[in-house]
């Protein structure tokens, strides 16, 4: 970021902060409003490769098999949304991808994580520790406990710059008081001083996002970064992130149940169930074409405003136990269409065009013909 | 943070004068005078007794002539010991006590904070497992055994360190162990529980997520809001410790308030009684006042800033 | 888009595979872990403790041992026995004598008796006292409660053993003294948790809710909310024990113990301070060993009473 982009960024934002965004993020209001920003021309450049990624964790009960063989690239500037019910194993494949999977309990079993090409879990701590903050950042679902409470916001802020970038204090000051501008936090100077009691959920996310960014990474995961705040509040933090993406070309990954939140920022979605992407593609593939049962009963589930006559379906049962999971389709004990295959066989991915895949026994030729049959 | 201070210090006032009032009232429900009659045979301690405690005026009178002698640290004569004033026992003891526990507290913070700690990172180690273990038998064993069991085998059977008396820091050893023993695997157990529920925190995984060094996450966010806790039971801990000295004076023979406090109860030296528990009390609630003000002073969240942000 | 290696491979899926699965009625429910009472639960958890099951079974042992032991010596606690004064542990004497010839086993019983009485009796009245007025500062709110609490605020500052030291100067060393003097001091932090309790039951959104239609809410609070607000004070009351076992420990070494014949760990052990130099060490060791163990043992079981208990850990 330079200078001049940074000052354009602080006028938009200013703009956005002033106007605030009545509209819920729910829906396909969403999507057509940031039609024109799927659009933007996909970069060639693969920021992040997960391959196989399998990660148990040891408990007292067993062994929970929390991901299960995840699979996905992320290029330059792209947003993917990583969508799923409580438990699916998104927030494990993120830390994964951190290198925060908690030592002895959780163990990545399979599977390579690459960032840049530089294979990520087999790294040692140090040398994971140049990449931390610096070139990966991480924001967390809520603001009230992810800041130290003891320690002043000026100190949180730049306690990752002068670690990784020899920075002297003032810089550091100065950066800090940048980056709570581009977050559109007023007063930066004063409310460097301040403790994190002092501001309010929406500014604190606003603080923790600073954080995030004031190394300038070039992939920041961003765990339910809006689950925890009011709908307004939510708005204007997505818009934040539109808006940093726009000046900066940051990868994001976003992790959330929310698919409000990923109709308003997202590129490209993978739908998460017990441990396994059961369908990934692009927004408007995910919202106008699923194919897999389970992403359908995921969009019945939330409100749209272009299917108003239609009633919300919540999907019924739980998902599986992770401790023993099924060696089908993990869906089939709730899948409306399930078949006998599905107890027996996970299905193998069928890719639909370039950008959209799903893991469903429903793409089968021979489902087909039956079910045209009955 | 000043209103903080004003309620702290009027409650400190309060807890005092409930002390006195008690201490007061109690002298006077025991049947008979606890200054008159056989349980003095010198004429002088008599004179002096009736004099100080105003024994021919009225009760309210009495009262407050005692809290006044209470707000001017004047405890009044000692019935068995002629010309010897409360005071000059306290005068006498106190330093030697205070030291005792001032020894005693620091070494339990160290080394129940290092203890819990490391506890806490091993979670579930071998190292856990046996601090952990300490601990209990820690809280479990009083300090009177615990001291004549350090006498017996260090200083009886091995000759290593001196068994009695104050007189140089090699004598501190023993009762400082015996004494430090309970406090240091309460602070270890209380250090490693708040460090266990400090280190799932959000903020620990946002500063591993910085890509901090593990020592400055432990030492900069972990450690500081682990210890809140400890410092609010350092009073009660510092009461516990000044009640300890009373026994372990006793069994190392240090000439300390303890040992003087022991022999006024066993001949029934009402005076040294009161005003000793009136002055450890007062001593200890005032212990609790400052805690209490480090504690504001640790946690920002307690202060009262003029400014509030939009929180 | 994964990798796994699949037991049957696509190729080999059979085709007659591909039909409607028939609904299986609540399948996807039973995968949803059975639910277990809360004391059932609590139970279970507990039961896992090894650590704790020792203590709860010390506990038992020693109390039956406290109540029967006595009965099968053949020595009797108070009589004395000159000639055969200050005897080492013998297969007469399990645990030796002590300076007036009695036998320190039998005494070391009547020790058990009278000191987990102290302890069980300070626990429950501090119960009873801290339900009260806990129960009402809670349940009145307002003015009430923040007068009684701060009533409990100053009072959780006095020294508690000094008051203690105090009452028992004035009152007399005996066993209703000590109790009396440990539970005025004692009752306050009972006060406090039972307060903050009653505090969060009220919180408790459907018990708001249940009031307005009156009939169940009584079975709410009895079925569902008694048992999680019970854990914490159940855990206090294991642990006043031995802090009270404690205290009357401490108080018997101060002088201000029950008086001789008559003995408690305490006293015991205050007695063989002057003679634990002359070798006389079973005099010390017994009521030393029985106190820590003893005080072991229910923290050990508070402990697990702690964990098990708690509902954030149930799982």
């Amino acid at each position: 970021m330079n200078e001049h982009q940074l000052d354009h960024a602080k006028e938009q934002i200013k703009e956005r902060v002033d106007e605030v965004d009545k509209s819920l993020p729910v829906g396909t209001s969403g999507v057509q409003k940031n039609r024109k920003k799927s659009k933007k021309v996909r970069s060639d450049v693969k920021v992040l490769q997960v391959n196989n990624l399998q990660v148990s964790f040891r408990t007292y009960g067993g062994e929970v098999e929390a991901v299960r063989g995840v699979s996905f690239d992320l290029h330059q500037g792209e947003t993917l949304a990583i969508v799923g019910e409580s438990g699916c194993g998104k927030s494990v494949t993120s830390n994964a991808i951190m290198g925060l999977i908690p030592k002895p309990a959780g163990i990545i079993k399979n599977g390579r994580v690459l960032f840049k090409g530089k294979e990520l879990t087999n790294m040692s701590k140090p040398q994971l520790r140049k990449i931390q903050g610096v070139d990966i950042s991480m924001i967390f679902q809520d603001p009230m406990t992810a800041l130290n409470p003891t320690l002043t916001i000026g100190e949180q802020l730049t306690e990752g710059l002068r670690t990784h970038k020899k920075v002297s204090k003032q810089d550091a000051k100065q950066k800090a008081i940048e980056m709570l501008e581009l977050v559109g936090i007023p007063n930066p100077t004063e409310r460097l001083k301040q403790f994190p009691h002092q501001f309010s959920g929406g500014m604190r996310q606003r603080i923790v996002i600073a954080i995030a960014l004031i190394c300038e990474p070039e992939l920041l995961i961003a765990d339910e970064p809006t689950t925890a705040l009011d709908v307004t509040i939510q708005a204007q933090i997505l818009e934040l992130f539109e808006e940093i993406q726009q000046k900066t070309d940051i990868s994001i990954i976003l992790i959330t149940h929310d698919l409000g939140v990923v109709a308003k920022i997202a590129d490209r979605i993978a739908v998460m169930y017990a441990g396994k992407i059961v369908e990934i593609g692009d927004k408007r593939a995910i919202f106008y074409t699923p194919e897999h049962p389970y992403t359908k009963g995921l969009l019945n589930s939330v409100p749209r405003l272009d299917l108003v006559e239609e009633e919300l379906q919540p999907i019924e049962g739980t998902p599986p136990d992770l401790f023993s999971p099924p060696q089908g389709c993990p869906f089939t004990a709730r899948c409306p269409y399930a078949m006998e295959v599905c107890d027996h066989v996970y299905p193998s991915t069928t890719t639909k065009s370039d950008t959209h895949a799903v893991d469903c026994w429903l793409q089968d030729e021979r489902a087909k013909v039956l079910q045209e049959l009955s | 943070m000043q209103k903080y201070i004003i309620k702290r210090f009027l409650m400190m006032i309060a807890t005092i004068l409930i002390i006195a009032t008690l201490t007061f009232v109690l002298m006077h429900l025991i049947p008979g005078s606890p200054f008159e009659g056989e349980r003095t045979t010198n004429p002088t301690i008599q004179a002096n007794l009736e004099k100080f405690y105003k024994l021919d005026e009225p009760l309210h009178v009495q009262y407050l002539s005692y809290l006044k002698s209470i707000v001017t640290f004047d405890f009044g004569p000692s019935i068995k010991k002629p010309n010897e004033s409360v005071n000059d026992l306290l005068a006498r003891g106190f330093p030697i006590s205070f030291e005792l526990g001032m020894v005693t507290i620091l070494v339990a913070l160290l080394s129940g904070i290092i203890l819990g700690t490391i506890a806490a990172l091993r979670h579930n180690g071998l190292i856990d497992y046996f601090a952990m273990t300490f601990a209990v038998i820690g809280i479990s064993v009083p300090n009177f055994v615990l001291a004549t069991l350090l006498i017996q085998q260090l200083a009886v059977t091995w000759d290593l360190l001196p068994a009695a008396t104050w007189s140089s820091p090699l004598h501190m050893v023993l009762p400082v162990i015996a004494l430090a023993t309970g406090p240091t695997a309460i602070i270890a157990r209380l250090t490693r529980s708040s460090m266990l529920e400090v280190l799932t925190q959000d903020y620990i995984k946002m500063a591993r997520a910085k890509g901090l060094s593990p020592v400055r996450i432990i030492i900069r966010h972990a450690l500081r809001n682990a210890l809140m806790p400890v410092v609010t039971i350092l009073g009660t801990m510092l009461a516990g410790i000044l009640t300890g000295t009373f026994v372990i004076e006793r069994i190392f023979a240090i000439p300390g308030m303890g040992k003087y406090f022991v022999e006024s109860i066993n001949n029934r030296d009402y005076p040294v009684i009161m005003g000793t528990t009136v002055f450890y009390s007062a001593f200890l609630v005032f212990m609790l006042f400052i805690v209490d003000i480090v504690y504001g002073l640790l946690d920002p969240r307690i202060k009262l800033h003029r400014k509030e942000g939009d929180a | 888009m994964t990798n796994s290696q699949e037991v049957v491979s696509p190729q080999h899926v059979k085709d007659e595979w591909f039909r409607p699965l028939p609904k299986k009625q609540g399948s996807a429910e039973t995968v949803v872990r059975p639910s277990l009472s809360y004391w059932k639960d609590a139970w279970r958890r507990l039961r896992k403790n090894k650590l704790a099951m020792g203590g709860l079974i010390f506990l038992i042992l020693l109390m039956l041992f406290a109540v029967f032991g006595p009965i099968f010596s053949p020595y009797s606690v108070t009589a004395t026995d000159y000639p055969s004064q200050n005897q080492p542990p013998s297969a007469a004497h399990w645990f030796g004598t002590d300076e007036a010839g009695r036998d320190v086993f039998t005494r070391t019983w009547y020790g058990a008796r009278i000191s987990i009485f102290v302890g069980v009796m300070a626990a429950l009245i501090d119960f009873f006292i801290g339900i009260i007025y806990g129960g009402i500062s809670g349940y009145k709110g307002g003015r009430t409660d923040s007068f009684m609490m701060r009533v409990v605020e100053v009072l959780y500052g006095l020294p508690h053993l000094l008051v203690v030291i105090l009452l028992m100067v004035i009152m007399g060393a005996s066993l209703t003294t000590i109790i009396v003097a440990l539970t005025v001091t004692g009752w306050v932090g009972m006060a406090r948790i039972v307060r903050g309790q009653v505090l969060q039951i009220k919180n408790y959104e459907f018990v708001t809710a249940s009031k307005s239609f009156g009939a169940k809410s009584s079975r709410i609070i009895r079925k569902n909310l008694l048992p999680n607000t019970m854990g914490p004070i159940i855990v206090q009351m294991t642990l006043t024990v031995p802090s009270a076992i404690f205290a009357e420990a401490f108080l018997s070494f101060l002088g201000l113990g029950i008086a001789a014949p008559f003995a408690s760990w305490g006293v015991m052990a205050n007695d063989a301070l002057p003679v634990i130099l002359s070798g006389h060490w079973w005099r010390l060791f017994f009521p030393a060993l029985f106190i820590s163990l003893t005080m072991f043992a229910f923290n050990v079981l508070g402990d697990g009473l702690q964990d098990a208990l708690d509902p954030k850990l149930r799982r």
